[in-house]
């Protein structure tokens, strides 16, 4: 009997030990999300690449997420938070954390940081980025085919450089199909709310679009096409359910492999501060299937999606000139990443005042 | 379909929920109670109305569970602030958190579930008046529900011995209770009748406007509603007026972009605020009206003496 006590005592006494040790020794990788972690769309890409990263890490690592925390100062309550919460690893998903997340960072030099979509880095902050606009050239060229009345409508969000950047794509993919497409642009001046994204929809519908693209978080725009029965392109995630007969593609953001990427970095100590854009043939983004369009349109853009992965297209490649007319890039010469990641101006081809 | 014609029923969509959240509130505002949780009231609403669509099939139950959200909440909020004379203000901001946060674990099993419309009743005869019929006869029971909301209010509290006792709890509660007006149970009425309005306006959210459940979907419609009874000076049918004022202002500034008016987004998007600024100014220029119509007791805690 006492040996039995004993025995029990010594495995009670390994397995707290063991608990307590595994709680030491697992690493906090911590998430902050500018929307709801269901949204249908840009957080909830991220947050399947968090469950991906537990996944696949789960015995090493925990993670932990802040929902719906807005730009501005309440982002840096925010990741103040989380890094005194004792966060080893923290990505924070939005452009506009960006400033809160450098701040907090230097109060914080112990504690890594990665930023999603900006471009201001220190030791302990790196940034990433997919190149969303790849898939935006695609979806321009499907536009320029699908359309019959050559005018696609744009739901914009907020005019930053990664926006600007998607619209010129698009436009640029537009017009080698067709030179005389069109495209009118709303700036909704939110990523998430459904109603208003709804009227910007309905709007541009109503003055005649027949595709719809967008650039904010919700399947809203989404459902308004499919009530209006014209076709449209999904945004971060997967759409389809909210338009089976709409949806031509969607830009697809998988985070999840550069998420265990570098928290296996941060695990074995050899974490630097990097700026990481990967773009379709890494698989940091993936088209949704090409559905509800003829053949020769699928293969079309299948066609312009290979050409991408291998890097024979690259979108942005002149000849191109700018919105008002004036040379910007000659035959054959291609943008550098930092004029992208700046870009403030319209290509040729839009129709709308970029607000600055 | 004209342009005019989509871009009115664009405008009535938005407005339609402004003007029944602040019609509600009004009325609750009027007896004295401000109640800062319109929008913790409305998500509520917008989740129970998709919920029990989906689970029942019928639109129509999931009106009704909005509803029955908002008076829930209402109820709540009517136990904390009238019978524990809990601070309003705090009491209704800590609503708003709640209803945020409990609609969102309520919902996440609906979430991506692809909404049922509730569908348009077209009005015999009248729906077939040019241009008018389509715009205002050929809508849903919510639309209906609205207008038929704000008549009543307005004929309730300035045609009914009840709307009198009403606001004569909200302008001195102690008089009215000195003249044996049950001050308390009129406060609760009416902050019930706010809840149900909020509730329904939710369920407009969820079930016409966009018909599908995301979190936060309100997106800061109920703070709207509270601003839009201070635009209105507590008056019901200025309620419907400033409702449709920011929803057209806000449905033009989509289209001036869309047509590529080139006047920077920005602005275009703070027009709507700046309109009701403007409005604001113009109505308080008039000092003496609006002290008539401000509920002298709104947001003073009532305790009988025995």
């Amino acid at each position: 009997m006492k040996k039995l006590l004993l025995a029990l005592a010594t495995t009670t006494a390994v397995l707290g030990f063991a608990a307590a040790a595994s709680a030491q020794e697992k690493a906090k990788i911590c998430f902050v999300y500018v929307g709801s972690k269901t949204d249908g769309g840009w957080t909830q890409a991220h947050d399947i690449g968090r469950q991906q990263l537990e996944k696949e890490l789960g015995d090493k690592i925990e993670t932990q997420f802040l929902e719906n925390v807005p730009e501005g100062p309440d982002a840096e309550r925010a990741i103040e938070r989380m890094a005194r919460s004792g966060c080893g690893l923290i990505f924070t998903t939005s452009f506009g954390f960006m400033d809160a997340t450098i701040k907090i960072a230097q109060k914080f030099p112990d504690v890594k940081f990665e930023h999603a979509t900006g471009y201001k880095t220190l030791p302990n902050v790196a940034t990433y980025n997919s190149r969303f606009y790849e898939g935006r050239y695609i979806q321009g060229q499907i536009a320029a085919k699908m359309s019959e009345k050559g005018v696609a409508g744009y739901i914009a969000s907020f005019p930053i450089p990664e926006v600007v950047m998607g619209i010129n794509s698009f436009v640029i993919g537009a017009r080698s199909v067709n030179p005389d497409f069109k495209i009118k642009v709303i700036w909704a001046n939110t990523w998430f709310d459904p109603g208003k994204e709804a009227d910007a929809a309905k709007a541009l519908i109503d003055q005649g679009v027949d595709i719809l693209t967008q650039h904010t978080d919700t399947t809203a725009p989404m459902q308004v096409a499919a009530e209006r029965g014209i076709k449209a392109f999904g945004q971060a995630s997967d759409m389809i359910a909210a338009g089976p007969n709409t949806q031509l593609t969607a830009i697809v953001d998988t985070w999840g492999a550069y998420y265990v990427k570098r928290t296996k970095a941060f695990l074995d100590g050899k974490w630097e501060s990097t700026s990481s854009w990967d773009g379709l043939k890494d698989g940091i983004l993936t088209m949704a299937p090409y559905t509800n369009m003829p053949d020769d349109v699928k293969a079309m853009a299948e066609a312009t999606e290979a050409k991408i992965k291998s890097g024979e297209l690259k979108p942005f490649t002149g000849p191109l000139n700018k919105q008002d007319g004036s040379p910007w890039l000659k035959e054959g010469e291609t943008a550098d990443d930092a004029t992208l990641l700046g870009m403030n101006f319209y290509v040729e081809g839009v129709d709308d005042k970029l607000p600055q | 379909m004209g342009i005019i014609e989509a871009i009115l029923l664009s405008v009535i969509t938005a407005a339609t929920p402004l003007v029944l959240a602040a019609a509600g509130e009004l009325v609750a505002e009027r007896s004295g109670v401000l109640n800062l949780g319109v929008e913790g009231m409305m998500i509520m609403g917008a989740v129970s109305a998709f919920a029990a669509t989906q689970i029942t099939g019928s639109p129509y139950v999931g009106i009704l569970a909005g509803v029955a959200a908002g008076l829930l909440f209402a109820l709540f909020f009517g136990f904390l602030t009238l019978t524990l004379v809990a601070n309003q203000v705090a009491t209704g901001l800590a609503l708003t958190l709640l209803g945020l946060g409990v609609s969102g674990m309520l919902g996440e099993s609906f979430l991506g579930m692809q909404g049922i419309k509730l569908q348009p009743i077209a009005i015999p005869l009248l729906s077939e008046v040019p241009f008018l019929g389509p715009l205002l006869f050929r809508q849903d029971a919510i639309f209906y529900l609205s207008i038929a909301i704000v008549a009543g209010i307005h004929w309730f509290l300035f045609r009914s011995r009840a709307g009198l006792k009403l606001r004569a709890v909200g302008d001195s509660h102690a008089s009215a209770h000195a003249l044996g007006v049950d001050v308390i149970r009129i406060r609760y009425l009416a902050v019930l009748f706010g809840g149900a309005c909020a509730g329904l306006a939710g369920a407009q959210l969820s079930l016409v406007y966009t018909p599908q459940w995301v979190e936060n979907m309100s997106a800061g419609r109920g703070w709207i509603a509270l601003a839009l009874v201070v635009f209105a000076s507590w008056r019901p049918w200025r309620v419907v007026a400033g409702g449709y004022l920011f929803g057209a202002v806000s449905i033009s500034q989509l289209h001036a972009q869309a047509f590529g008016i080139g006047i920077p987004s920005q602005f275009l998007s703070s027009l709507p605020y700046v309109a009701t600024i403007v409005v604001l100014i113009l109505i308080s220029h008039n000092r003496r009206m609006t002290l008539i119509n401000t509920p002298a007791s709104l947001g003073k805690p009532f305790v009988p003496e025995r």
